[in-house]
């Protein structure tokens, strides 16, 4: 009999080509995501060396970092430019590669563009028990399908363009298993925050986190995605779900997974990766699914978490020096001061977006917070930023933009948007943001800004009430 | 990546010590899409000063770079290879490297000569009018005046870039393993290959 194997255990099992003396494997990658922001100089090395890419068809390409979220055509249907000449040149030469080198390229005006992580679910090209690597941290957002999925660099984007493998240490596995019943309000943002906050942004460094227990069991796929995208924020490279009945009842029918009798073999070889009985983990987190509070961030670091009806920490409460030093920092950089209660913190942008939270479910919850109600007085910019094409249209059809346009909402094109300040949309030096998007350090919406994370529906309150507010007061009161 | 064997030209006097990545390449340069290109960039504030070595026309094109100790210290930016292979040079002569810039070096097919202060000073005199020849294989350095200084390189670096060989180089000498798994997954696991339309 074999030895009991962990999920992430039988996907790296069958992915070693060869293995070195020292422990390290080649791994073939199965699946390739390729964007503007780091895959130039990519190409350029390839075309430099006089290589060709392995497999153009295990590869999809579509700009995201760089588009605007504004218009993106005029209304005769010419596209318009972009205004900054650094993205518009990356976005240029992506365009210019994708062709060259025989890659699929998805293109700033397709209805299918958006996320590169919202769009391999979507077009069916994550697919469970496959190796995913895009050059982006969040790429593990895709282990929510059970694909092992993480970030690389630039120089392992052209490795892998190059050879279609990665020389690979293994790495440790942590298992966070979330057991109980969700309060009201309880999102999967919440549950992923309330997780970070738990094991540290350092806590899953050197480990693959598969998430377990009935919580995650329960999860629709959309929030699973949530989660896994924020393993990164976790420390862990990458973080994975087991397949199963909801995993392929998503994935059915998706233009790029399998069909027919290749649908029924796929089905039956993912049935066998959940992790067996008996097989045992490096690390394991429990947590009571009971603990877990509509969660929001104080502070500049993804860990710096606190349940709404909280007040700021005080940096004394923090017992190690550093981080009570990183604590006075963190305060200082955000204007806030120990004891205030979050709730009582104003708010002059909303972001609803990201790879994290830009999916037709958290478009939902969002709008069936604004429906009926209107942005505060306060607010200077309350963006919805569609994470595809495809997602805007299904928003559309749904009749959600309207919700959203006439509450006083941005209704915009798809992108990373105000997640990362690499496009237009960027939060002033000195002003707050609302933001379902992974990352509060400082900088990270722009220079100086400020940023609160929290779930869809917890940032469509703070747009309608102008600053952070429990989920679970509006939801109680008639709109 | 272009084989080593052997280099033979004339080489930039620069002996400066600490030469950082920063000085090689300065950070306004690194927002491009390229890695070729970055040698108009390169050393752009020594170039700003008057009667330098890279704008002397008795250096245009130099292969070897002769430069003072801890060449490559600070930032670890790729970019500072990049600048390098693009304005043309293949080896860099110094007493000694930072580590970063001569893994990035390496990478890039760079080749970086350690040698004594000593030697590099005697290289430094000869370099102002002559060529100098330098052979991996043999891990020397020559002049036309019968110097002759060896150096020590890794083997495993040695033979890579004797080879050509960088790191994906590497892996595409196990093109007939990676065929091998390739074939056997179509076979046994058909649906992986997705409808790219």
């Amino acid at each position: 009999m074999t030895q009991p194997r962990t999920l992430y255990e039988k996907i790296w099992d069958a992915h070693v080509v060869e293995k070195r003396d020292d422990g390290t494997c080649l791994i073939y990658i199965d699946r390739h995501l390729v964007h503007e922001v780091t895959s130039p100089q990519a190409f350029e090395g390839l075309r430099m060396s006089g290589r060709r890419v392995r497999r153009p068809d295990l590869t999809l390409a579509v700009p995201d970092h760089n588009l605007p979220t504004t218009a993106r055509v005029d209304a005769a249907g010419n596209r318009l430019p972009i205004a900054d000449p650094e993205s518009a040149q990356q976005l240029a030469a992506l365009e210019k590669n994708a062709p060259e080198f025989g890659i699929k390229y998805i293109g700033a005006t397709d209805k299918e563009q958006g996320i590169v992580h919202v769009i391999g679910p979507e077009q069916g090209f994550t697919l469970p028990g496959t190796t995913l690597v895009c050059g982006d941290s969040h790429t593990a957002a895709h282990g929510a399908l059970g694909a092992l999925a993480f970030g690389i660099g630039t120089s392992e984007v052209e490795h892998v363009l190059a050879t279609q493998t990665l020389l690979l240490a293994p790495s440790k596995t942590m298992e966070i298993r979330v057991e109980g019943t969700l309060g009201a309000g309880v999102t999967p943002k919440d549950v992923i925050l309330h997780v970070i906050g738990v094991i540290g942004t350092a806590g899953g460094t050197g480990h693959v986190i598969e998430y377990r227990g009935n919580v995650f069991e329960e999860m629709s796929i959309e929030g699973r995605l949530t989660v896994s995208n924020m393993s990164i924020e976790g420390g862990a490279r990458a973080g994975l779900f087991a397949p199963d009945e909801k995993t392929f009842a998503y994935l059915k029918g998706r233009p790029m997974a399998p069909k027919g009798a290749d649908w029924d073999a796929a089905v039956a070889y993912w049935k066998t990766l959940a992790t067996d009985a008996g097989a045992t983990f490096d690390r394991s987190v429990v947590i009571d699914a009971a603990d877990i509070a509509p969660t929001v961030t104080w502070g500049t670091s993804p860990e710096d978490v606190v349940a709404i009806t909280s007040t700021v920490p005080a940096p004394d409460s923090f017992s190690d020096p550093s981080k009570r030093a990183a604590a006075e920092k963190a305060l200082d950089y955000m204007g806030l001061t120990a004891g205030q209660r979050m709730q009582d913190v104003t708010v002059q942008h909303v972001f609803i977006g990201s790879c994290t939270n830009s999916r037709i479910e958290d478009l939902r919850a969002a709008a069936a917070i604004a429906k009926g109600r209107k942005v505060a007085p306060g607010i200077k910019q309350a963006l919805i930023v569609p994470g595809s094409g495809l997602v805007k249209l299904q928003a559309e059809a749904e009749g959600l933009d309207r919700i959203f346009i006439e509450a006083g909402f941005e209704w915009r094109e798809p992108g990373c948007s105000m997640c990362l300040a690499m496009n237009p949309d960027k939060v002033p030096a000195g002003e707050r943001c609302a933001s379902t998007s992974n990352r509060n350090f400082m900088g990270r919406q722009g220079p100086g800004a400020r940023t609160h994370l929290l779930s869809p529906a917890m940032a469509a309150a703070a747009a309608i009430t102008g600053h952070l507010t429990d989920i679970r007061e509006l939801v109680g009161e008639a709109a | 990546m272009e084989p080593i064997k052997t280099v033979d030209g004339r080489a930039y006097p620069l002996g400066v010590k600490n030469v950082d990545t920063d000085m090689v390449i300065a950070a306004k340069w690194l927002k491009g899409i390229t890695r070729a290109g970055l040698g108009k960039g390169a050393f752009e504030a020594l170039r700003a000063e008057p009667g330098n070595v890279f704008d002397d026309p008795a250096y245009a094109g130099s292969p070897i770079l002769i430069a003072g100790d801890n060449f490559g210290c600070g930032s670890s930016r790729e970019h500072a290879a990049w600048a390098l292979t693009d304005m043309g040079v293949k080896v860099v002569i110094a007493p000694s490297f930072s580590d970063i810039f001569a893994s990035n070096a390496f990478k890039n097919g760079i080749l970086t000569v350690a040698l004594p202060q000593e030697a590099v000073d005697r290289l430094m005199d000869v370099a102002k009018t002559d060529p100098i020849h330098v052979d991996l294989e043999a891990q020397s350095v020559t002049t036309p005046f019968q110097d002759r200084f060896s150096f020590e390189i890794d083997p495993f670096r040695k033979s890579c870039l004797l080879g050509g060989l960088d790191e994906i180089g590497l892996t595409l000498a196990r093109t007939d393993s990676i065929g091998a798994f390739e074939t056997a997954r179509a076979k046994d696991q058909p649906w992986l290959a997705p409808a790219l339309a």
